[in-house]
């Protein structure tokens, strides 16, 4: 039998779905993240030059790969929004920006926290780091534009502007170790293979799964009350059980 | 004792309150912030659900 997935793009429909998902992306989160910290710092060797001070990257690097592929989802959610004018992908942007915006905060701190030690300083202008925090400034502008228009069609119409011309920003931040000359080094893992112990390899996937996992679980919590907040003079909304109660 | 001499010391006290403790209490904000709006935005359809019911009665 085949499943209708435009049903599920209704928030009628999703907005029930959301929240039969949140309990189980939100344990295996938790779950994975535990493993994947017990690996990082138990299992994993020092590194060979940083010492221990490489296991920053265990946070650092999935917070900087989620920054970059919640913008793109973010931005694509907000381009459906505004060619189709799909209620649900609108939210669905606007619910993405605020921990898109964290992971992209994250991601420079833990990056700042690593640099002091092995590069003597908190923060260089590089194009690595400069292009991260344009990212940052985008999302508190998707943020900030959404807040500052009362009609929620109009502001979704107009930060999904904003994100959609963003978006050439996110090419820019992971090619910049190639296309300058830049402090932060290059990717360690490449299609051709990498030089990182398997241990370190496994705690940085697992981590990364976990990050992913606690975005969508977050993502879905803030979609709903998103949605309850748009819907609630619908009557879909005032029959709800929890409505009721 | 200078921060710097501090860090080289104790790497990974250095590393779990600097970037792990920062990053878990950021996702708990986050969680408590997503869970109060949804308890706030609640409050505001029972009102606006008790506010319709009683203006048919």
């Amino acid at each position: 039998m085949a499943i209708n997935w435009f049903k599920y793009s209704a928030p009628t429909t999703f907005y029930g779905l959301a929240g039969k998902l949140i309990p189980w992306f939100a344990i295996s989160a938790a779950v994975l993240c535990i493993v994947g910290l017990y690996i990082g710092f138990v299992v994993a060797p020092a590194d060979a030059q940083q010492g221990e001070f490489y296991r920053i990257i265990f946070i650092h690097v999935p917070s900087s790969i989620l920054s970059m592929f919640l913008y793109l989802i973010m931005a694509a959610y907000a381009a459906m929004g505004l060619i189709f004018n799909t209620r649900l992908s609108s939210m669905m942007a606007s619910a993405i920006a605020p921990t898109g915006a964290l992971f992209a905060f994250i991601s420079l701190w833990t990056g700042a926290l690593w640099g002091k030690p092995m590069w003597g300083a908190w923060w260089v202008w590089d194009a690595r780091l400069t292009s991260e925090l344009i990212l940052l400034f985008l999302y508190l502008g998707f943020i900030s534009l959404h807040a500052s228009i009362d009609d929620p069609r109009r502001a979704d119409r107009a930060a999904a502007l904003l994100a959609i011309v963003g978006s050439v920003n996110v090419p820019i931040i992971y090619f910049s170790v190639q296309w300058w000359n830049t402090l932060h080094q290059g990717s360690t893992i490449k299609f051709t293979g990498t030089s990182m112990h398997i241990a370190m390899q496994q705690a940085m996937f697992t981590m990364l799964v976990a990050c992913w996992l606690y975005a969508i679980t977050v993502t879905l919590m803030r979609v709903r009350s998103i949605i309850l907040e748009r819907e609630r003079h619908t009557k879909w909304i005032t029959e709800l059980a929890e409505v009721k109660a | 004792m200078s921060l710097d001499i501090w860090m080289r010391e104790n790497p990974l006290s250095y590393i779990w309150i600097g970037s792990y403790a920062v990053a878990f209490l950021i996702f708990a904000i986050e969680i408590a912030m997503v869970k109060h709006k949804r308890k706030i935005t609640l409050q505001q359809v029972r009102l606006m659900r008790e506010a319709d019911e009683s203006e048919q009665e």
